[in-house]
């Protein structure tokens, strides 16, 4: 089980992460880049498919370009398709990851740890939200970025924040229709975020681009409310949507929209797993999309070689990621001996400016109390597991109070998605049984794998006969 | 209709369409794209059954990680939205 050494190891190849192996590796360090995906960028600058001849140039790939470039140029080791699975630290001065590649789990160790572990979404379950032609809001950029395709040929976008104008804009440039917008803000809630909005006038004209260009082309936009059914036998063929009050509990009756496919998200949240796995502490701030692992602006830690950057230590956007990560690269290279800390003022006043603007648009994203009343008895929560409401509930009144309870006691999280997709929902469902805020509901204890991997991948190559058999127990 | 967006679906240029089978079934997709853009573009949105509830379940968060959209290639589950398609490969459900 022995690998190449390293001084970095990075996980994450979007902009926290790859500008982070990017400056160490400026610096002179060895660097390792792991990334599940097959090019850099992540989900927010993620590269077309290699399908993909020729495309009408976008912003975000444009930006996913430059990087790619830089990073080509870098000296970086890039790993790409590859799955850190489990993390380990071995003897003291190395940690050692765990990676699956090509069906293959090797080992890779290195000096220090640089997680930028990104982002998820978080969705609000509603009756039917298992069918076929259900995906995420954020999904769907992954899927139109990468597959330059509409997700469907009439489809429900729905959801929070600017994403959800976004998605709708670019499956219209992609050639699909859109039925409706339905976004749980206000347009009073867009008027509290302008001074924010000010500040970046390039992010606020694209905005309003893609109001004027939905206006223009007739797309209802249903302001204050939220999908509240999927319906559909195989998959989609309809949804329900209900207008929601200010605290976004559904009220009044439910109207039906017909579409083929529905793009549905409310906000994203820190993946934080790996960090939480390793002993950094968690803590809750709505404003950068709840659970979060606590590290300094340029990564640091309370755990020795460990380091945190990008959305996966709070959400606040790619500008905010890259310029992090360029903090927290150098900030690594400082600690392994290399002077570095004079060059982290511009990326901090960067950061610092981008942060103020994504953490006003993670706030305006976060979902409310009230929606948590969108989840019926019937409605699957833990998708993995098929665990309902209903069967929660009768957990939570039997007094499981915590994560952890449901976890064991439901299964709910075991699945193989580790949790990702319902973690959060359940959370919300402890805190509207017990009648308490949602940061009163730490998630459950990570554990490895943080990503599914097959037993024989996992198990490697050995000799049933070099297994120490331990004596049996005395009678 | 004005448009303020221009629809660029037909300047998108692909790589030459090849064929795989999906539980048997011969299926077009384009070399290089995901098995679940040319399972979705066919129109096999439902990509297998859960296996609790045995409802029907297709591809949802299109980034490898919540499992939804796992499908069968050489006895190997592996998620379709990071499988790419080629030639002659043989998919079946899980």
């Amino acid at each position: 089980m022995t690998g190449p050494v390293f001084d970095v190891a990075v996980i994450g190849a979007g902009p926290a992460g790859a500008n982070a192996a990017i400056a160490a590796a400026a610096q002179g360090l060895r660097v390792a880049l792991l990334d599940e995906q097959d090019y850099a960028g992540g989900q927010v600058w993620r590269a077309k498919s290699a399908a993909i001849l020729e495309a009408p140039p976008t912003v975000e790939g444009r930006a996913g370009d430059v990087l790619r470039a830089r990073l080509a140029a870098s000296g970086v080791t890039h790993l790409a398709q590859a799955r850190v699975w489990d993390i380990a630290r071995r003897g003291g001065a190395q940690w050692q990851l765990h990676v699956l590649r090509a069906g293959r789990s090797d080992a890779i160790a290195a000096r220090a740890l640089i997680l930028a572990t990104g982002a998820r979404e978080f969705v609000q379950p509603v009756p039917g939200w298992t069918l076929p032609g259900v995906i995420g809001l954020a999904g769907a950029t992954a899927l139109m970025k990468h597959e330059q395709m509409p997700p469907g040929q009439r489809t429900v976008v729905c959801g929070t924040g600017p994403l959800v104008f976004y998605v709708a804009s670019e499956i219209r440039r992609l050639g699909g229709q859109v039925a409706a917008v339905v976004t749980p803000n206000r347009r009073a809630d867009w008027l509290a975020a302008l001074p924010q909005l000010m500040r970046r006038p390039a992010l606020a004209a694209r905005g309003a681009f893609w109001l004027s260009e939905l206006a223009l082309a007739r797309v209802p936009v249903l302001w204050g409310h939220a999908v509240s059914q999927v319906t559909g036998s195989a998959q989609i063929d309809g949804v329900g949507v209900r207008a929601l009050d200010a605290d976004w509990a559904p009220q009044g009756k439910q109207r039906q929209i017909t579409a083929d496919s529905l793009c549905m998200g409310y906000g994203l949240a820190p993946q934080c797993e790996a960090a939480q796995m390793l002993g950094v502490p968690l803590r809750h701030d709505a404003a950068l999309g709840g659970w979060l692992p606590e590290g300094t602006a340029d990564g640091a830690t309370a755990v020795d070689a460990l380091y945190l950057c990008g959305d996966g230590s709070g959400v606040r956007g790619a500008d905010a990621a890259a310029a992090q990560g360029t903090l927290t690269g150098l900030r690594a290279a400082a600690d392994l001996g290399r002077a570095a800390p004079a060059l982290q003022r511009g990326a901090l006043g960067r950061f610092n400016r981008a942060a103020r603007f994504g953490t006003a648009m993670t706030a305006l994203s976060a979902p409310r109390g009230g929606l948590v009343q969108l989840t019926t008895d019937t409605s699957v929560v833990c998708r993995c597991e098929g665990v309902t409401r209903a069967a929660i509930e009768v957990e939570l009144s039997c007094g499981a109070g915590s994560s952890n309870a449901v976890k064991s006691g439901l299964r709910a999280g075991m699945g193989p998605c580790g949790g990702k997709f319902c973690q959060a929902a359940i959370g919300g469902l402890i805190a509207a049984h017990r009648g308490v805020d949602e940061s009163a509901i730490a998630p459950p204890t990570a554990r490895p794998p943080l990503r599914p991997v097959p037993v024989s991948a996992a198990a490697g190559s050995f000799s049933y006969d070099d297994l120490p058999i331990p004596k049996p127990a005395p009678l | 209709m004005i448009r303020l967006r221009a629809d660029h679906s037909k300047r998108i240029r692909r790589a030459p369409l090849v064929t795989f089978s999906f539980d048997g079934e011969q299926i077009a997709g384009h070399a290089g794209e995901s098995l679940l853009a040319a399972l979705m573009r066919a129109g096999h949105l439902r990509l297998r059954n859960a296996p609790n509830s045995a409802g029907p379940r297709g591809g949802f968060c299109c980034m490898g990680l919540c499992q939804e959209c796992v499908v069968r290639i050489n006895g190997q589950t592996v998620e379709a939205c990071r499988t790419a398609v080629g030639a002659g490969l043989e998919v079946v459900r899980v």
